[in-house]
């Protein structure tokens, strides 16, 4: 069934550091477009796809330094379908962070600086979940895949 | 991390030489306003039309170099691009700066 959905997939894996995020970020947006997924998407989804393997790098990571991270693509015409899988630490408690709003109406020293990652996620995604198996972390999100009018 | 700032008037305006600020880059950001924000005019506005994309390091970095321009100054933002615009209105942080469409004065300073 999950073969209809889907008519092109491909694989990309990098070291879990912020500049080979960036390259593979942007392999993976040009073959996106190649197969016709619109700019509007294609921007979604590297945001997405940036704040998780930027968790990947910070968190995941935070005691092994570029370790390694794969990023299978889905490419359906209603929707993208991305699994991230990494060795690192699980996330805490195997749940994952709400993203909720900041309060912003705060004073200048108090203003946020983080946090806005997960909030970013939940923003773009369709449906996220997380899974751990064998030591490793499997991270699967899809966003809608909408044509460009 | 490329940036470039004119002084006009009683305004500064620092424009970003680059099309991402993102995890990569957000330290080199932060410090590189840090320099550039040091002296001059107390209003400053950052001219964010050449970049492309901002991820949430990127956002944290532009908070921090509002916060570390102290009390007093003002940061402005100035020519979001579409996606750039769109993290700033999901995570809210549209309501804590002054976002101007273009960079004000741009044609007066054209003309010189």
């Amino acid at each position: 069934m999950t073969h209809q959905r889907f008519q092109h997939q491909f694989t990309m894996s990098a070291q879990a550091n912020n500049d080979e995020v960036r390259v593979l970020l942007g392999r993976l947006r040009q073959q996106l477009a190649d197969f016709g997924v619109g700019e509007g998407t294609c921007a979604s989804a590297e945001l997405v796809l940036a704040e998780a393997l930027n968790n990947i790098t910070e968190h995941a990571y935070a005691d092994q330094p570029g370790g390694p991270v794969q990023v299978c693509a889905e490419v359906g015409s209603a929707m993208l379908r991305f699994t991230l899988s990494d060795r690192g630490i699980p996330i805490p408690g195997s749940r994952l962070p709400k993203g909720q709003h900041q309060d912003t109406q705060v004073s200048l020293e108090d203003l946020p600086e983080g946090g806005f990652g997960w909030l970013l996620i939940r923003e773009f995604t369709k449906s996220i979940s997380y899974d751990r198996n064998d030591e490793e972390n499997c991270l699967v999100m899809t966003i809608p895949n909408i044509p460009e009018s | 991390m490329d940036l470039q700032s004119t002084t006009h008037g009683t305004y500064k305006f620092i424009s970003v030489n680059a099309e991402r600020i993102d995890a990569s880059v957000a330290i080199q950001f932060k410090d590189a306003m840090r320099v550039e924000a040091d002296d001059g005019p107390d209003h400053v506005v950052l001219d964010l039309g050449q970049v492309k994309f901002i991820d949430s390091s990127g956002l944290g970095a532009i908070v921090a170099a509002m916060k570390q321009m102290g009390k007093g100054r003002k940061l402005d933002l100035a020519a979001l691009t579409p996606d750039v615009e769109k993290v700033f209105r999901l995570t809210r942080m549209d309501t804590v700066f002054t976002i101007h469409p273009d960079v004000p004065g741009a044609a007066e300073r054209e003309a010189g």
